[in-house]
């Protein structure tokens, strides 16, 4: 039972990241919060996207500057690094993708909890109170580092309470940052999946027929596990789940490892799904049958 | 060991299966999922009125579709990639309902003004707390010169501190002699620095705000501070008149929109607190959307204030006319915030 309760257990932590998200229409479309670390990760693309196109922007401006001799090129380049800064975030999240470059190599976007559209002062509230998460702490560190260590405890403590602004988004389970809490805003996944072939209907004939009781071992879980081997197309994986699955339904090694696999899976998906339009689920291999 | 002879091939052949469900709709999902594509790539203008008519078709037969699947189809591709296609449908759809022009007409016509208007009551009591900070540092340095030291910053100064002799300060607000030896690329710098500057002081003092709106009361009540010492400065040496012009053409935008973004992070602070009938997250997302309306006016308004500043007070040295730029701009601005509009009641 210990096995089964960690499967369990395994689902509701997945379970826990869905939120429910219904359309007029009336479907669940079921979005998944994003995980900090992709937070963390679009972030410091983002930042590194910013940091490069600033020192083009400054290499662009010194250019200019040598060979015009204005000053002006001092004041573009302090107002284009200034828009830069603020505008980043802001400017990609408005677009129709909700989501900066950073983000959408994540597979990440913005939306609005309620389920509305994302408004524009949304976006805004949420990208200037970035202001204060990110580059607050860096500015107490600045400041840490320039003063001597007399106000060092007081400077310990800004550090500390900056930290937890900028890490507000590890202590409650939606991830929401400070920001997205004050512009009502979720970050979600919004990966694309390609549509892959249909590997339950393309070979016609199945190389050989399982019992029902050879089939009744496995769950929906199996099913797709075993799913996820097949399109993954690795031998050794392949080989592996055939002769764990051989074992368990004692059966000799006679076929190819894919034929096998297939086979299986084709009249196994059929199985489950007939009992699916019957209304029974069965989640996993320790679920009754 | 030999297989059974009746294996569950028999019953294998129902009237309904996935395969063929798939077979059915997949072309549907496909043209959707190139439409969806078009319409990110090159926006709605691109579409012709046939795709146009199509989509929302599109749209609601993937979404059946997913609806089907989800309680049909096991395979996990397949619903992974209709949940995702779905999603990325319904915010397309009904993502954005207007274009973008009639977005920004709409937010300078009415979202800006109703916004600042709604936080009246917070801009009064910055107001105040600015007024606070240059009365207290404007008697403590009228006073004893030396507090002086202790409210402005060296480098904000520029050498304006009670050390200065009057003709070195008659200079830094452009009268005399001096004002005209002093090269303009410089000024455009300092003022370029300055609008930077102060944006990100606003920026700071909205976003400290929901800490209760504590923070960034103290940052507004400084930066009085800094106001009334310079004032005092100025004052001691008779030039309290014409440093108020030379403050006052671009002041009166820039200590407004001060104003503004503090009471706009004062707003998030007193929802948090005061979440009234509604959720404290709710209030504070409400709140916030509110904030980030007057935010991005905010920012408008800093960049008028730079203009003025970078060139208009470079250019414009009679205190008179300064006083009078800077009055115009601030009964601008409280005619366009304040005066109520037909469409506010939408």
């Amino acid at each position: 039972m210990t096995v089964a309760a960690t499967h369990a257990k395994h689902r509701d932590a997945g379970a826990k990241k869905v939120r429910q998200f219904i359309t007029p229409e009336g479907v669940d479309l079921e979005l998944k919060i994003a995980s900090s670390g992709l937070r963390l990760g679009a972030l410091m693309t983002d930042v590194m996207f910013i940091l490069v196109t600033l020192i083009l922007f400054t290499l662009l401006m010194i250019w200019i500057g040598v060979g015009s001799q204005s000053d002006m090129t001092v004041v573009i380049w302090m107002l284009g690094a200034f828009v830069l800064r603020t505008f980043w975030f802001i400017g990609f999240e408005l677009g129709s993708r909700a989501a900066t470059p950073g983000k959408r190599l994540m597979g990440i976007r913005v939306v609005a909890r309620d389920g509305g559209r994302l408004t524009a002062d949304a976006v805004v509230a949420r990208n200037l109170i970035r202001e204060l998460e990110l580059f607050l702490p860096l500015m107490m560190m600045g400041v840490a580092v320039a003063e001597d260590m007399a106000s060092a405890w007081t400077i310990i403590a800004g550090l500390v309470w900056s930290l937890t602004l900028s890490l507000f988004l590890l202590f409650n389970r939606d991830r929401m940052r400070m920001g997205d809490l004050i512009a009502g805003t979720w970050v979600v996944m919004a990966q694309r999946v390609k549509l892959d072939p249909d590997i339950g209907v393309d070979a016609a004939a199945d190389a050989m027929l399982f019992t029902e009781a050879e089939l009744s071992v496995y769950g929906i879980f199996e099913l797709q596990e075993l799913e996820r081997v097949l399109r993954g197309r690795d031998p050794r994986a392949m080989r592996e789940v055939a002769d764990a699955i051989r074992a368990k339904i004692g059966r000799p090694v006679a076929e190819e490892d894919d034929a096998f696999l297939l086979s299986y899976y084709r009249q196994l998906k059929a199985r489950l799904e007939r009992k699916l339009l019957f209304g029974k689920r069965r989640e996993d291999k320790y679920a009754s049958d | 060991m030999t297989p059974p002879a009746a294996p569950s091939r028999t019953i294998e052949t129902p009237s309904f299966s996935t395969s063929r469900f798939r077979a059915e709709r997949e072309a549907d999902w496909i043209a959707f999922d190139w439409l969806l594509g078009k319409l990110e790539k090159k926006g709605a203008k691109a579409l012709t009125s046939d795709e146009l008519l199509q989509l929302p078709l599109l749209y609601r037969a993937t979404l059946s579709s997913l609806s089907i699947a989800r309680a049909t189809s096991l395979d996990k591709a397949l619903l992974d990639h209709l949940e995702a296609l779905s999603i990325r449908g319904y915010f397309l759809v009904y993502g954005v309902r207007e274009s973008r022009w009639s977005r920004i007409r709409r937010f300078f016509l009415y979202d800006w003004p109703a916004a600042v208007r709604s936080v009246w009551k917070e801009t009064i009591v910055i107001a105040l707390i600015i007024l606070l900070g240059a009365m207290t540092s404007y008697s403590l340095v009228a006073n004893n010169p030396e507090w002086y030291f202790n409210f402005v910053d060296e480098d904000m100064s520029g050498g304006r501190d009670p050390r200065a002799t009057a003709e070195f300060l008659q200079s830094t607000i452009g009268h005399g002699k001096a004002a005209a030896d002093e090269s303009e690329s410089a000024l455009h710098i300092f003022a370029t620095y300055l609008f930077t500057h102060n944006s990100r002081v606003s920026i700071l003092s909205f976003a400290l705000g929901f800490a209760f709106g504590v923070p960034t009361m103290m940052l507004e009540y400084y930066q009085g501070i800094g106001l009334g010492a310079m004032v005092a400065v100025f004052s001691a040496k008779g030039l309290g008149f014409d440093f108020g012009g030379w403050l006052f053409i671009h002041g009166t935008t820039e200590l407004f929109a001060a104003a503004l973004s503090g009471a706009a992070g004062l707003r998030i602070g007193a929802a948090v607190v005061f979440p009234g009938a509604q959720g404290r997250l709710q209030a504070a997302a409400d709140a916030g959307r509110t904030a980030g309306k007057v935010m991005v006016g905010v920012i408008v308004m800093l960049f008028v204030a730079g203009l003025l500043e970078g060139f208009g007070r470079q250019l414009i040295t009679d205190t008179m006319l300064r006083y009078a730029i800077g009055s115009s701009m601030l009964l601008f601005w409280l005619a366009y915030y304040y005066i109520p509009r037909r469409e506010d009641a939408a």
